[in-house]
């Protein structure tokens, strides 16, 4: 019954998110618009975000994937709106160091709410890329270049 | 048949092992196929013993390198029933092969207005070379459709290939529905309307006997990696004419008659298309896969894939919580099954198998076209080759019902 150590990447929160996702849905008043897709799996998010004074005001997310890349977008969603366009970035930096195994402070991961309990991924090599499309499609539509 | 091929498992080191605490499972034979120790043995001799450039050395080495390397070529000649040995190119690849006719032969036939005809089914290496050749020369693109059933329609076949295709490019066994194309016919008719014929033969030359010369098709591609042997060497076949007649491929070392300051002539065939250093242990990899596979038996190998289908097939079709791709007739299926679990998406099912030990793909499969002909984003598969017994098939369906009370489905 090895199916046992899947418990370690699907969790309750993480299926949770995934069958109930927040913010999917496109928005009336977006100001920023992006399509990423994950060329291995043919997976696309379309991330929609409305920006008022450097502020995500509102965020919405669209399109298809699997359970992982599901709920990242989802806690993604939860983890910026309300939040400046600095902060956000500085939570697409901490997520991606955290699923890529890097050092990060206790305190780093607590700003990301539930989407920390993704660290979880990094154990699933194959799938860390599921995990970070959602926050490649906020750094790009935030005007970074993400480079991993 | 099943205590034999129990045995063959035996010459397959790398599959006695555990993955994440379970024995391995491999059902990705599609991607790569695992390789038995008589090739693995093969590399090393070669390496520890023989290692010289070829062709092009006086001394002993480079003699015996030259005597191998063309005799794994005599082997594939043989083995795919080619008339003549020069008939034979290596490349690295399937992939390279079908860019080798895309961008010698196609290149220098296709016009404005023609059209070059392959099928919805074809893996991306069988399609993107011929959309990009249609893009250069302002050719047409069309596409052979699906049955019901999942199979090449064979009535579109006949309305799609006219007097203005010059081309004519099919799988011979498709990566994704396990179904294998009538290319016999299909050259046929390509050549009722003066096309040529490329079949892509990555899936089908290491599961069934292929005889280049009964399928009349001009040009025929297969990789190496999936019938037991290294990655990176592959072979083209062409009919002797139209290679003599095309350009060469590639510029360098080894493919030249004579070198002036302006102006070259070429070498003949094969070596005209094996510019610069070859993989020559590739090839020997290839040939001594060829034998491996002889002393089994092509069609020993087929018949018990099969046998497996036939097993495996009808038990994936029970659950209604499952999603098969391609014909539901076993007798119309080689060992390639893609399927998906209602509800859930492949890459989950994929990392579920892995936890069990099970091997299997998840995703496009390199073929995007057809994935939305079938109206999905991606599936699992799941590929059998001569290694594989009735208790992998078995530790599949289990690990299926696990995964599917796993996610609640």
């Amino acid at each position: 019954m090895s199916l046992m150590g899947l418990n370690n990447l699907y969790r309750e929160v993480i299926l949770d998110h995934s069958q109930n996702p927040h913010h999917k849905h496109s928005l009336a008043n977006a100001t920023q618009k992006i399509t990423l897709k994950n060329p291995t799996c043919g997976d696309v998010i379309n991330l929609e975000l409305e920006l008022q004074d450097d502020t995500i005001k509102d965020i919405g997310f669209t399109g298809e994937g699997c359970t992982i890349s599901q709920s990242s977008a989802s806690m993604m969603t939860d983890a910026v709106i309300g939040k400046s366009v600095a902060d956000s970035l500085n939570l697409a930096h901490i997520f991606s160091d955290m699923v890529m195994g890097k050092k990060h402070s206790e305190a780093d991961l607590q700003k990301l709410g539930d989407a920390a309990i993704l660290s979880s991924v990094m154990k699933f090599p194959a799938r860390i890329k599921c995990s970070t499309l959602c926050w490649w499609a906020l750094r790009k539509s935030l005007g970074e270049e993400a480079d991993d | 048949m099943d205590n034999k091929f129990q045995k063959i498992r035996n010459d397959f080191p790398i599959l006695n092992q555990k993955v994440n605490g379970e024995p391995l499972v491999y059902l990705d034979s599609a991607a790569t196929s695992q390789k038995p120790q008589a090739v693995i043995d093969g590399l090393i001799h070669y390496y520890q013993n023989d290692n010289a450039n070829v062709h092009r050395s006086v001394y002993t080495l480079g003699q015996r390198a030259t005597e191998e390397y063309e005799n794994a070529r005599q082997k594939v000649q043989r083995f795919i029933n080619a008339k003549e040995d020069k008939e034979v190119i290596f490349t690295k690849g399937a992939t390279d092969s079908l860019n080798l006719v895309a961008s010698t032969y196609g290149e220098e036939h296709i016009k404005a207005g023609d059209e070059i005809v392959i099928s919805i089914m074809e893996h991306h290496s069988n399609l993107i070379p011929w959309q990009q050749l249609a893009i250069r020369k302002q050719a047409k693109l069309k596409y052979i459709g699906l049955t019901k059933n999942g199979e090449l329609d064979m009535k579109d076949a006949a309305q799609q290939i006219t007097d203005k295709t010059k081309i004519v490019a099919i799988a011979h066994a498709s990566n994704v529905l396990g179904v294998t194309n009538d290319i016999k016919e299909l050259a046929r008719i390509a050549h009722s309307h003066n096309a040529v014929i490329v079949a892509d033969g990555a899936q089908a030359v290491p599961h069934q006997k292929v005889d280049v010369q009964d399928l009349d098709v001009d040009f025929y591609a297969f990789s190496g990696h999936k019938m037991l042997s290294p990655m990176g060497i592959g072979v083209l076949y062409g009919k002797k004419a139209l290679l003599e007649a095309m350009r060469p491929y590639q510029y360098g070392g080894e493919m030249i008659d004579f070198v002036e300051k302006q102006k070259s002539t070429w070498t003949d065939l094969p070596w005209k298309f094996e510019a610069g250093t070859q993989n020559v242990a590739g090839a020997i990899g290839l040939g001594e896969a060829i034998d491996y596979l002889n002393e089994i038996g092509i069609d020993q190998v087929k018949a018990h894939e099969e046998e497996l289908v036939e097993y495996l097939l009808p038990k994936l079709l029970q659950d209604q919580d499952l999603e098969v791709y391609g014909p539901h007739d076993p007798k119309k299926h080689n060992g390639v099954i893609s399927f998906n679990i209602k509800g859930l998406h492949p890459h989950d099912v994929a990392t579920a198998l892995d936890m069990e030990g099970i091997s299997v793909r998840a995703g496009h499969h390199c073929a995007q076209p057809l994935m939305k002909e079938l109206g999905v984003v991606a599936t699992v598969r799941a590929s059998f080759y001569l290694y594989n017994t009735k208790a992998d098939a078995d530790k599949l369906l289990r690990a299926i019902a696990e995964t599917k009370e796993f996610f609640k489905v």
